[in-house]
This record gives C-alpha cells, structure tokens and sequence, in this order.
C-alpha cells in the first residue's frame, strides 16, 4: 500500500496513551476533511442529502402505513428492494478487482489506487443493509436477527449467512481501510502483519458475499427461473464488470478533481478484466437462454414472459431488451483497441454496462422468478412511487458515505495533510 | 472534490495557509452548525410518520421473546396483553388460547379430486374462521380449475367466474402441504416458523420479522403476508382464537393455514372440511391405522403436488374409481 519512498520512522513503538491522543487528532482531521471542500462539494452534498431525507420519510410512511404501499404482493413478495440489494452486493464484491491486481500480482499503478475500491466496498456494503433493513415488514424486530440475542437460524437459513458476509467484508474493508490511513496519517509505515493477511482474506471473503446472495436465489426449488447452479457464476461475473465500470468512472472523476495521481495503469488494468469478464457473462447468458428455450417447458414459462410477455401481459419486457442491448453494445465498445486512450467511448460503455447490470440483477431476475407464481398466476409488478424514493435515498445515503470516505482518505493517503509526526517536529 | 485555494492550502484538510484555525466560532464553523442544525430538524421531520406508528407497538411487544421461550407465566401475560389489544383495536373481546400438539398425533389432508366442485365454500370459511382481512378476502385456500387431462398447474386458473362444476373442467384446491420437509421453515432466518410434532407448520406472528423469504421459498403459494393491518368488522370477528393460528395478525408479519390447529387439536375437524358440501375432504390422524384418512392412503391411489421437490407433503389428493 505504501510506497518505499514514503516518510517512515524505524518501526516505532508506541504505547496506548500516545494512541489515545493521536487518534482523536486522526479523527478531527477526519471530520474536518469531510466538511470542509469547494461550493461545488457543497452542493454536491446538499443534493444528496435532499433525496436521502425523501426517501426516509418515504420509508416512514411505509413503516406506518404497512408495506401495502410498495407495488408488492403476495405473488411477487421481493420487488425493486431486494433487487436494488442483490446488484450493489455485486458493486461491493466487484471492488476486489483492484485489490486482486494489486495485492497477487503486485500492479504499482493498483497499488496507489486500490483504497477506491475498498471505501466503494464500505459504502455499497452500507446500502446492502439498508436495503435489507427497509424490506422488512417489522424493522422495529431487526435484533431477532442478531446472532446470540435474538435466534439465528445458521447454517440452514441463507439469510443468516448473507448477514455474517455481508458484516464481516464490512469489518474487513473498514480494519483495512481505516488501518492504512491511520498510519498514513502517522506518516509511518503500515505493518504487513497488520493488513496483508485481511486483505488476502477479503478476496475470498468478496466472492462469498455475491455466492452466497446467489444460494439466496437459486437454492430454492420452488422457483425454477431462479434454480440454475449457473447462477453463482454469473453473479460473479456481471459484478466484475459492473464494479470496475463504476471505479473507472470514478478514478477519472477523482483525476479531475483531486490532485491524486490516478496512473494510465489502473485504469488498462480494470479494462482489461471488464473485456474479459463481460464476454464471460455474454456466454452464460446464451447458455442459460439456450437450456430454457430449446427444451421449453415449465422452466422457460418464466424466462418466456420477461423476454416475450406471456398472456398479454409484458411488464419487464422493455426492461429486459435495454439491459441486453446495453450490455450488447458495452461488450462490443470494450473490444475497441487501446480504448484507455478513448475515454469517451469508454465511459458509454462503463455507464452502458451499469445500467444494464442492474437492470440484469434486478427487475430481469429477481423479478420474473416470482412471475408466473409457484400455483401458476399471473401477477405483474411494477414499482410504486413509494419503492422509487426510498431506493433513490439509500443511494444517495450511499452516494454520501462513498464521498465522505473519498473526501477523508484522498488527502491523508496522497499525503497532503503533512504527517503527524512531521508537524510535532 | 476541488478546494477553494483562497482560503485553504488546497488540500482540502481546512487548514489556514498551512496553520489550522483553532477558532471556535469563525464564519465556517458557525455555517456548519447551521447546516447540521437544519439537518438534523428536516430528518426528525422527515421521519415523524414513524412516531405514529409507534403508539400502536408496546415496549412489552418490543422486547418479548420467542413463543418457545416463553416460560408459562410469560405467556399468560402476552396472551393477556394480546386479548386487551384486540379490545382497544377492534372493539371485540375475544380469548386467545394456546393450543399444544397432542402426543401420538401427526395431522393429515385428503382431498378427493373427483367430488370437488370447485364452489369455494372452504376458502370462504376459511377468510372468516380465521380472522382474514376483509376487504383483501384473504384466504388460505385456493381453487384451481384445471383442463381434463392434464395435472399441470399452468393449465389452471383460479379467477374462473361461472356457474361450478363446468363439465370440461375439475378442480384442485390447494392450501398449505404442511411438508415434513418444508422449504419455508429451513430459509427463515430468525427460527419464527417451525414443524410442530403434530406436523403442523406455524409461525409466531410477534417473532417474524416479514423478510418473506419463507414465502419465496414456499413452492404451493401457501404463504401470506399481512401487508397492512387487517380490518375486520367488530361482530364478524371470530373469538375463539389461538396464539398460534386464527388470532388477528399483526401489521409486517406472515401467517399461514394450520390446519385449524385451534380447532383440531381440540378434536374437532378444520373450518374448511366442515363448510365443504360434497364430502371431498378427509381429515384425521396420520398414526392412528383405524382414521379414515389412513383408509384413504391405504385404499386409493393417492399423489402429492410436486413430489420431485422432496417437500413431503402431509397433504394428499385421491381420484375415486
């Protein structure tokens, strides 16, 4: 994480009273960097803040009046909430593809880069929960989920074990986070011990939070759209090209805006894998497409319908054919020849390539599993008013963390505050 | 995010040409309090709607744990708390039992495809012996009309709306299996549902914490969720209640068909066999060899819905000859 040229000191020893004291500095800095910035930043902030206070009292009313007021029913009993959840699980994991290069096969450029990623992981993990937290029916009971207080249904329930992943990588990423800059504010050097084995840990760790949220889905044999073990797969792989599209935005974002050096590297690096990995899910697709279609039956009724409607009815139709052709389009634009020289075609295809995943994991999958009903009804779904604002605030909330923790680690980590210990002297 | 260069170092860290200003109350830190004051009043705001609906949950209701961990004077409380709820919600006194599973019994369903006309006589029953809301008529039980000659649900409907039985057609009610492998009980993530030893799957409406996965995971549609508070009318309410079965649920949670479970453990036969007209329903105890359900199983040809799931369904559908 640390460059060899930073400022050290020879490993010092400090005992708990200097940390008493010098991390309560740590953390006034961290509030004064957080709120303190250019008009532009406060703005930024303001709009945010405006559409996160929308969706909480949107999300009140829904607590009051009962979840009646969300277009779900009986039939489809998980809606735009649990599909919002299922792709940022994907966005969270998706971060690890800067840690891979930079921690296995020791990319420099990755290295100077890989916190973006990892503060993305913080921030999307937050939206998770509180995804989760406003698709209960009783969010007054939450901590009858908490292991040891309330009862935990583990290891037969797959929501228990979202609950540990999901919290645990939340754990990691903010140990390894938060570790790398407290010493980066010390102006020493951070300790192998203290962070390689976690981040080693938290590459396995990113690809049990998306495998899991997909045992969530095709474990159950009830739901024949959702019963594919190739699920897990392309979970896997739609979130390795979702994530590093959003990182590579940001990094460009970060490049104007910042005076961190975002390296040419970085960003080749997290093209590279999306070329790959989007070309992965493109053939999954076309696997799953191929097994529903050419043997039809009960299993293709549900693909059937979010592809061609069924019965007249074609909700997710128009849906579906924008998230294809998205991806279509995003696959074949990646393809173009040193496209980290043409940054306009590529941020179409990394914003082509968002928008299509989450329209892929959400109103494409979790959607039409519940369409036809397990006794064959039809009932469609479409999102109330209600459902839209809340989603809209949890990802500014989202939108707030992720700046937040930008705001706090880009001038500590690029070494513009001055290190501690060099202002002492 | 830019810094503005006139007044910071550029870093961003709020410093003052390198030196923080330590002053309490400049013009930036008295715009923050301001800001954050606002914040904080247009979140309380915001939130208010929770504050109503707080009135209507208790703290006893916060803090009560798990039905099976209730010790005996615990219970007598909640159902105490329950029954004066009941009053000041909706008018009717009722009395809230709780009814046990009985030793050596283990609950059956049979159901004969070839009597029933399809008249919804047991679903209606159903809405009213268990206390469903009214203007939803909710019901645990539903009717599929289906095509001679074929078993597949997806030829089904259960919106037909003509005179019963149609010569072209027959019909499969279909209600809670009651698996003895059920998918909904392994999913729940907080242990509210669960098998009780007369095969009987329950939930405790005041653990579920209305994540319904169970209802995802149920292969038969037998779940339901309480999407807003049920309304029933004061006189149509039906007072005798269970702790686990037809008591009025709350707001955000799930229930379920249990078989009538405050009436047959009782010894008496499910609300929906009473009120069928044609005798299509055979009710009885699965261990017991003289039951007439046991007659069924032994002397028919029987099937499950969707055998090749492995739910085990204590639920059985017959043909006669």
């Amino acid at each position: 994480m640390t460059p060899p040229d930073a400022t050290t000191a020879d490993a010092p020893h400090h005992d708990a009273r200097f940390h008493a004291t010098s991390y309560l500095k740590f953390l006034r800095l961290a509030f004064r960097l957080a709120t303190e910035g250019s008009w532009l930043f406060y703005a930024w902030m303001f709009v945010l803040t405006c559409i996160a206070l929308v969706g909480t009292h949107a999300w009140a009313v829904q607590v009051r009046d009962g979840m009646a007021v969300t277009a779900m029913t009986d039939h489809v009993s998980w809606g735009l909430y649990i599909a919002n959840f299922t792709f940022i699980v994907g966005l969270a994991a998706g971060g690890v593809m800067m840690v891979i290069p930079a921690y296995i096969y020791h990319d420099r450029d990755m290295h100077d880069t890989v916190i973006i990623g990892e503060l993305l992981a913080i921030a999307s993990i937050v939206m998770c929960l509180l995804f989760v937290v406003v698709d209960l029916g009783r969010p007054d009971r939450f901590w009858h989920i908490l292991p040891f207080v309330g009862k935990f249904n583990w290891p037969i329930s797959m929501l228990t074990w979202d609950v540990i992943v999901l919290n645990g990588y939340l754990l990691l990423n903010l140990h390894i986070c938060g570790y790398l800059l407290y010493k980066r504010f010390l102006g020493e050097k951070p300790d192998k011990r203290w962070y390689v084995p976690f981040v080693f840990l938290s590459i396995a760790w990113a690809i049990s939070i998306h495998t899991v949220t997909a045992f969530l889905y095709c474990g159950l044999g009830g739901r024949p759209f959702w019963n594919t073990a190739l699920l897990a797969p392309r979970f896997l792989t739609s979130a390795f090209v979702a994530g590093p599209a959003f990182i590579v935005v940001v990094l460009q974002i970060i490049r104007r805006m910042t005076k961190m050096k975002i390296g040419e590297g970085s960003i080749r690096t997290l093209v590279g894998i999306m070329r790959i990995t989007i070309l992965i899910n493109l053939v999954m697709l076309i696997s799953e497409l191929f097994t529903e279609f050419y043997t039809g039956g009960s299993h293709a009724t549900a693909a059937h319908y979010l592809y061609f409607g069924e019965h007249g009815l074609n909700a997710l139709q128009p849906w579906i054919w924008t998230s294809t052709i998205a991806i279509v389009v995003a696959a074949v634009l990646l393809m173009r020849p040193k496209i980290h020289l043409h940054m306009k075609t590529l941020d179409v295809a990394c914003v082509l390539v968002f928008v299509g995943i989450w329209i892929e994991k959400g109103m494409g999958l979790i959607i039409p599993g519940f369409i036809p009903s397990t006794l064959h009804e039809w009932v469609e779904y479409i999102p109330s008013a209600i459902e839209w604002k809340v989603s809209a605030g949890i990802w500014a909330a989202g939108l707030i963390v992720y700046t937040l923790l930008l705001k706090v680690a880009i001038p500590i980590f690029t070494g513009q505050t001055g290190a501690l210990q060099g202002k002492n002297k | 995010m830019s810094d503005n260069k006139k007044e910071s170092c550029g870093s961003g860290c709020g410093c003052h040409n390198g030196a923080p200003d330590e002053s309490l109350f400049n013009r930036r830190n008295v715009l923050k309090a301001a800001g954050a004051t606002l914040g904080v009043a247009a979140f309380a705001k915001a939130m208010a709607p929770i504050t109503e609906w707080k009135e209507t949950t208790s703290v006893d209701e916060f803090l009560q744990t798990h039905y099976r961990e209730l010790s005996n004077d615990q219970l007598d409380e909640v159902i105490a708390r329950l029954e004066e709820e009941t009053k000041k919600d909706y008018g009717a006194d009722v009395t809230i039992t709780d009814h046990r599973p009985q030793m050596g019994v283990k609950f059956g369903y049979a159901l004969n495809l070839s009597i029933c006309i399809g008249c919804r006589r047991c679903a209606e029953a159903c809405h009213h012996e268990n206390n469903h809301d009214r203007a939803t008529s909710n019901s645990y039980i539903r009717v599929l009309e289906m095509t001679k000659g074929s078993m597949d649900m997806e030829k089904g409907n259960v919106h037909y709306d003509h005179p019963v039985p149609h010569p072209d057609k027959f019909y499969m009610p279909v209600q809670c299996q009651q698996c003895d492998n059920p998918p909904c009980v392994d999913v729940c993530p907080v242990e509210a549902t669960w098998k009780e030893e007369d095969g009987i799957v329950v939930v405790d409406y005041n653990w579920c914490i209305g994540c319904r996965y169970c209802e995802a995971a149920c292969p038969y549609h037998a779940r339901r969720f309480n999407w807003k508070k049920p309304v029933v009318p004061k006189n149509e309410i039906n007072p005798n209640q269970s702790y686990l079965s037809n008591r009025i649920r709350p707001q955000g949670v799930m229930e379920k068909c249990t078989f009538c479970l405050h009436r047959t453990r009782e010894g008496r036969m499910p609300a929906c066999l009473e009120a069928c007209p044609t005798g299509a329903r055979v009710f009885g105890n699965l261990l017991d060899p003289h039951s007439e359900i046991r007659k069924v199983i032994d002397t028919k040809r029987v099937f499950v819905l969707k055998e090749e799931l492995g739910t085990r369904p204590s639920f059985f559908y017959f043909f006669d000859e």
